[in-house]
């Protein structure tokens, strides 16, 4: 190609890249830049009785001493490190078995377990609430009548449950995507070499695991990313449900507390973006490690 | 082959705990509907009813009396200079109608137009990457893809200094721009464009098309299917992007329908008849319009995901 010519694709290129460059850099790049530049800082909602300076990394050598932080970090991977393998296994299992059944059921399924997702966690959790709640709640009634509790459990404001009764929530809302990804991938494995390997005579798992598992990998690797996103970023639920009581403190959560709620040092933004700094850096770490696991795999 | 089709015990198995799952998957939402409609007296009996025999408005009722909202604002040129509270003024104009229907009026506003927005500028954006060469595309390109494995959430706070700095906070604008700036449809199109062959648009070229041409009348048709994805996928996710609304919204008449079901969860907690009416109210649209176009969103949701 002449010089002409390639500064002319360059030219066009770049023209329609511009309407979306415009709100990619305006409202992602532009903000994640402020983000970091924040976290180094004591900026603050009245920035102009109270000047912003530089503290360096004050904020992070703030934050590990802070209790209630490092109380939601645990909170925070307790709820990456249970729900991202259960909502794996689920919707692999899901997946499986609904993916050879005839179209109209097969939609019929995806459709069910994709609809938590679609109701809009508001919803979901205004429904969930009332049927968690002490006295008028059909979880409480359910199993009383069916004697596995005696007296009714107050889910939401008891320590040992209030986390694991969000958790359950979470995993409804998280199953639908990666359902839908194994059913689609599950459909694309290679036919040819399924009938192979069962005419030499490999057993149903043994084709699952050999054949089909590893022509999955991107898609399960993909699916690891996107639930640890989202659990990381499991907001809506906490704030509504308990807004961070009943031991149920997360990073997201907290950072929206500090930037918004927090009574003696209301609109800390400085403090809250070292905490999106860190969850943004732990999010990196593990979507690294399981791109490696995966590749190695 | 055959040996697959024998119902194993396995399978008889597995199919009834899908149904069971399936049941249980299904409750919440039937729980809402139902709820909507239940009579006060049957929502707080001590034995729950699973099937109400009794179905009244009265919720709905109570949901709309509770809030009302003008259902047209002006702001007056200019006053946000002189008011105190460096807001403009606002004068009201026409009824005032349940704040509800404000609400569901805002979201299906905020959504529309996001999903337009975001149609435009990602198939434009997606058919430059994957069919032109240009200098700092492989850049770009990273860029877009360790923005989507980052959290959104965590780059708010600074959205809303710069979404007040542009005098855009507590308006639709500043819960729609960020929502069309994630890189997702980008993404999206980009891979649904890499199918176009390169022939055609050479031989478009060599018969002269001007790059505009080209794009509106081979690109387009050809990535419709990638359009009506992205566009059902943004429209739901903008409906239900509950934290995004709840910091860029500041007053009442400007909330979408989840920011005011929120909000009144947390000011009559106890009142489930009025709080499921308005779950239904921001659940039952959305879904319909999934159930609608369903096949497309499967496709979306499936096309983001692959070569990843």
């Amino acid at each position: 190609m002449s010089k002409e010519l390639v500064r002319r694709e360059n030219t066009s290129a770049y023209l329609f890249l511009l309407p979306s460059l415009i709100f990619f850099v305006g409202f992602v790049v532009i903000p994640m830049v402020i983000c970091i530049g924040y976290s180094f800082t004591d900026a603050n909602m009245n920035s102009k009785t109270n000047p912003t300076t530089f503290v360096a990394f004050q904020n992070f050598i703030q934050l590990w001493q802070d209790k209630t932080f490092l109380g939601a970090l645990k909170n925070t991977f307790l709820i990456v490190l249970v729900s991202v393998p259960t909502v794996c296994l689920f919707s692999l299992w899901v997946g499986s078995a609904i993916y050879k059944l005839k179209g109209p059921v097969l939609s019929t399924f995806r459709c069910i377990f994709y609809l938590p997702v679609v109701t809009g966690s508001v919803a979901v959790t205004v429904v969930w609430k009332w049927m968690y709640d002490n006295y008028t709640g059909i979880l409480n009634y359910v199993l009383s009548r069916t004697g596995i509790i005696e007296n009714n459990i107050n889910w939401l404001g008891d320590e040992r449950f209030a986390l694991w009764c969000i958790i359950l929530i979470l995993f409804t809302t998280s199953v639908g995507q990666p359902i839908v990804l194994y059913v689609s991938a599950l459909g694309n494995v290679d036919h040819s070499l399924v009938e192979a390997a069962q005419v030499d005579g490999a057993t149903n798992s043994q084709v699952f695991w050999k054949i089909k598992w590893p022509q999955m990998m991107p898609t399960t690797l993909y699916i690891l990313v996107i639930t640890t996103i989202n659990s990381f970023q499991c907001f809506a639920l906490i704030q509504l449900l308990t807004s961070g009581g009943s031991g149920t403190n997360t990073v997201m959560y907290y950072i929206y507390y500090t930037a918004f709620k927090m009574t003696e040092q209301v609109g800390h933004f400085g403090y809250a973006n070292a905490m999106g700094v860190i969850l943004a850096i732990f999010i990196g770490i593990l979507s690294a490690i399981q791109f490696r696991l995966a590749k190695e795999k | 082959m055959k040996l697959e089709k024998r119902a194993t015990p396995y399978k008889v198995f597995s199919i009834i705990i899908l149904v069971i799952l399936a049941f249980l998957f299904l409750f919440p939402l039937y729980w809402i509907v139902t709820g909507a409609f239940k009579t006060t007296a049957d929502i707080y009996a001590p034995d729950p009813q699973f099937f109400p025999k009794e179905f009244t408005l009265n919720n709905f009722e109570r949901l709309f009396a509770k809030r009302t909202a003008p259902a047209w604002e002006f702001a007056i040129p200019f006053s946000a200079q002189f008011s105190a509270s460096h807001q403009p003024i606002y004068f009201s104009v026409g009824p005032t109608i349940p704040a509800a229907f404000r609400w569901l009026t805002n979201t299906v506003l905020m959504a529309v137009v996001a999903m337009i927005l975001t149609c435009i500028t990602a198939s434009m954006a997606g058919y430059a990457l994957a069919k032109k060469r240009f200098r700092g595309r492989a850049l770009l390109f990273s860029l877009i893809v360790c923005a989507m494995a980052l959290p959104k959430q965590v780059i708010l706070i600074p959205l809303i200094k710069e979404v007040s700095a542009m005098h855009m906070w507590d308006s639709l604008w500043a819960v729609i721009l960020p929502t069309v700036g994630w890189p997702f449809g980008v993404f999206l199109m980009k891979q649904f464009s890499e199918s176009i062959p390169g022939e055609i648009l050479e031989a478009a070229r060599i018969d002269g098309a001007s790059e505009a041409k080209t794009f509106t009348t081979i690109v387009v048709p050809m990535v419709k299917p990638g359009i009506g994805a992205l566009a059902i996928f943004t429209f739901i996710n903008s409906w239900n992007d509950y934290f995004l609304q709840l910091i860029m919204l500041g007053k009442s008449s400007n909330y979408t329908i989840s920011l005011g079901i929120a909000t009144l969860q947390s000011e009559t907690s106890i009142d489930h008849g009025i709080l499921m009416a308005g779950a239904a109210l921001a659940s039952i649209p959305i879904i319909i319009v999934f159930l609608i176009f369903q096949k497309y969103f499967t496709q979306g949701i499936t096309m983001g995901a692959v070569k990843g």
